[in-house]
């Protein structure tokens, strides 16, 4: 853990105006992202799961400068991103790439697969057209598909062939860090163990870190090292994931571990684990944002705010119970 | 024999189009018992909504055309019930809640109006007396203030509140048969776990049947007391709930639990490789000799590529469309 870590970001916040416009002001503020703070080593992927709404693709997207953050900071390799130049920070975001959900609205229908996974080429200096040619037929053998496909256009493609699509062309800028939105979400189980198997194959050959953004809980368990809970635009707890099913601390991902419908007829739940709806994050509760569902909920919990603190060796959690060490 | 509800016999609904026709559903038989819930399960394209919809009708035609097979519900073959007869059936005896409730909801319409609806139309109530029903069934899916939301337009709803407006509007008639497809696909896991012990609760209280489609096995085995596993337009498998994951007989059953991640399953955190069903789903437009999961299959051999293999009892209760079948110990030993 000496080395500096390849991303570390600190205080991050986000809030999204709602309403309003050139003379007006706006009617509130949806509070996106609410003081995130973590850090992804060198070749680790870093799970960020939670509800819709709780600010994981929020995160995702500052973290490639895709939307500007409110407050906050973020490095990459050491360097903090709002102070480069423009061309700096240019050169910088090359090395971080993004894997989208949809395999069918992230593609340009009418760039043939030539074209689409080699357009991060052109950002920098124009390669030759047999280069491009050269460097695409690599890139579509690494992630399974074929050189005879790269005249093809997207709908030529299952969903599956097209998320592949989609990793060539991250790959192509030979990035450190791959932020990858629900990757696997739209596909059907069968395929998504494959690509889920790509993913990692890739990780080891090219040494890449992942940050891995899922609503589905095995999904991130399986893939990710370590991984961190969203609730309403904050982190709630953050546990290797070998801790993260075994031992959760946080009363929230207890509740989300227990209302994942687990495939043995044998286990079957008994009463959903959490009532209600996710508050709106436009007024969010004051103190704990989960108290308001939160069954073991006590005075302190509406009051006051818990602070993400270790509670164990490399177990961070947000929650008062047990002098704000949470479930024990 | 007597508990017998609905009976799926040879059905095929075939699409034309330009392109070619497409398969969807290849005579697929299945029953389903009073209060049974039975699982159809299988990835997108196996033609699980397909079936389902053929059941109320709802097949678009054209291009879309039933070309044999009977579905018997209460003994009488919908497929030959007038149009007037049917519509009298939907949403009366037979209900349906879809995935995406945005789309299934009218949403210029108050959802007080449009779950007491089904009361007017099928029961004949008056408007006041549907709108009360409408308001203690809203409050039957918990849905808070219940009477005060009667007037409450779609779009003021969040995604698992409109799911419980669309259940509502699903039971007030008291259907014996309820068909949920993907009823929880576009929820989020604390909704989907809500919407799941609601729907299980209302059925075991009514002691309605429910047919429940879904591509998510962790769902069916939560829910089901059947499954029915589809692929590529077929019945591939048949079981008791328990047997299917215990004891899963067709190669394709057992890829797709294998190649699930599950919670808890790598505790030293090490890193495994997901069980992979290599290849993929072949398209329903071609004409396949043998088994349509051949090409995909780690067992095949030369029949499975010449011969279409048929649904074969594998034990009490359970059947695959497998050649495997003469020879389960040849498949223990690959296991």
């Amino acid at each position: 853990m000496a080395e500096t870590p390849l991303l570390r970001i600190a205080g991050l916040v986000k809030h999204f105006p709602l309403g309003g416009g050139l003379l007006t002001a706006p009617r509130g503020w949806v509070q996106a992202v609410n003081d995130v703070s973590f850090a992804v080593h060198r070749g680790e992927s870093f799970g960020l799961v939670g509800e819709s709404g709780c600010g994981k693709t929020t995160v995702g997207r500052m973290v490639l400068g895709l939307i500007p953050p409110t407050r906050g900071r973020i490095e990459f390799d050491g360097q903090a991103i709002h102070e480069l130049s423009r061309r700096e920070f240019g050169r910088m975001r090359r090395r971080m790439q993004i894997i989208f959900q949809d395999p069918y609205s992230s593609l340009d229908p009418r760039m043939t697969v030539e074209r689409i996974v080699t357009e991060p080429l052109l950002a920098g200096r124009r390669p030759p057209r047999a280069e491009r040619r050269r460097v695409a037929a690599e890139l579509l053998d690494q992630v399974g598909l074929r050189a005879v496909d790269l005249d093809k256009y997207p709908h030529e493609f299952s969903g599956g062939q097209r998320q592949r699509i989609g990793i060539a062309r991250a790959l192509c800028a030979r990035p450190q860090l791959i932020v990858a939105d629900e990757p696997v979400s739209a596909l059907d189980v069968s395929i998504q163990a494959q690509v889920i198997n790509l993913l990692q194959d890739l990780q080891q050959e090219f040494g890449l870190s992942y940050i891995f953004i899922s609503h589905d809980l095995s999904v991130v368990e399986h893939v990710c090292n370590r991984i961190a809970v969203m609730y309403l635009g904050s982190i709630v707890e953050l546990a290797s994931a070998a801790d993260f099913s075994r031992c959760p601390r946080h009363p929230y991902t207890a509740a989300l571990l227990a209302a994942m419908p687990l495939p043995d007829p044998h286990r079957r739940a008994a009463a959903p684990a959490m009532e209600g709806d996710v508050p709106s994050p436009i007024d969010p509760p004051a103190g704990c944002p989960f108290h308001p569902r939160c069954r073991l909920a006590f005075d302190r919990c509406p009051i006051e705010k818990p602070p993400l603190v270790p509670a164990a060796d490399g177990h961070l959690v947000a929650c008062w119970l047990n002098e704000g060490r949470g479930l024990e | 024999m007597t508990d017998r509800l609905l009976s799926i016999e040879d059905l095929s609904v075939a699409f034309h189009t330009p392109e070619g026709t497409a398969r969807a559903v290849d005579r697929v038989s299945f029953d389903l018992n009073k209060g049974e819930t039975l699982g159809l399960v299988g990835e997108s394209g196996c033609g699980k909504s397909v079936t389902s919809l053929s059941i109320l009708g709802l097949i678009p035609s054209p291009p879309g055309a039933i070309d044999s097979g009977r579905i018997r519900f209460e003994g009488r073959n919908l497929l030959e019930l007038d149009p007037e007869d049917l519509r009298g059936l939907r949403g009366r005896d037979i209900a349906m809640i879809f995935q995406e409730p945005m789309t299934s909801l009218n949403p210029v319409l108050a959802i007080g109006r449009q779950v007491a609806e089904p009361l007017m139309v099928h029961r004949g109530l008056g408007r006041e007396a549907a709108l009360d029903q409408a308001a203690e069934w809203l409050d039957r899916v918990r849905i808070p203030a219940a009477r005060r939301r009667l007037a409450d337009y779609p779009h003021q709803l969040s995604g698992g509140m409109r799911q419980r407006v669309m259940i509502a509007m699903a039971m007030v008639c008291r259907p014996k048969l309820l068909i949920a497809d993907e009823p929880t696909t576009a929820l989020d896991v604390s909704i989907q776990a809500q919407i799941l012990a609601l729907m299980l609760e209302l059925k075991n209280e009514m002691g309605m049947a429910l047919l429940l489609i879904t591509h998510n096995l962790g769902v069916v085995a939560q829910m089901a007391s059947r499954v029915v596993v589809m692929y590529a337009g077929q019945v591939v498998e048949e079981a008791r709930t328990v047997d299917l994951f215990d004891r899963p007989f067709h190669p394709y059953t057992q890829g797709l639990l294998r190649s699930m991640p599950r919670l808890g399953a790598r505790p030293g955190g090490g890193r495994r490789r997901l069980n992979e069903i290599p290849g993929m789903v072949p398209a329903i437009t071609e004409t396949m000799a043998g088994c349509r999961f051949a090409p995909r299959c780690l067992h095949a051999f030369d029949r499975c590529r010449a011969d279409a293999p048929e649904l074969f009892a594998v034990r009490d209760g359970q059947r695959a469309r497998c050649w495997l079948q003469p020879y389960p110990q040849r498949r223990r030993s690959d296991g």
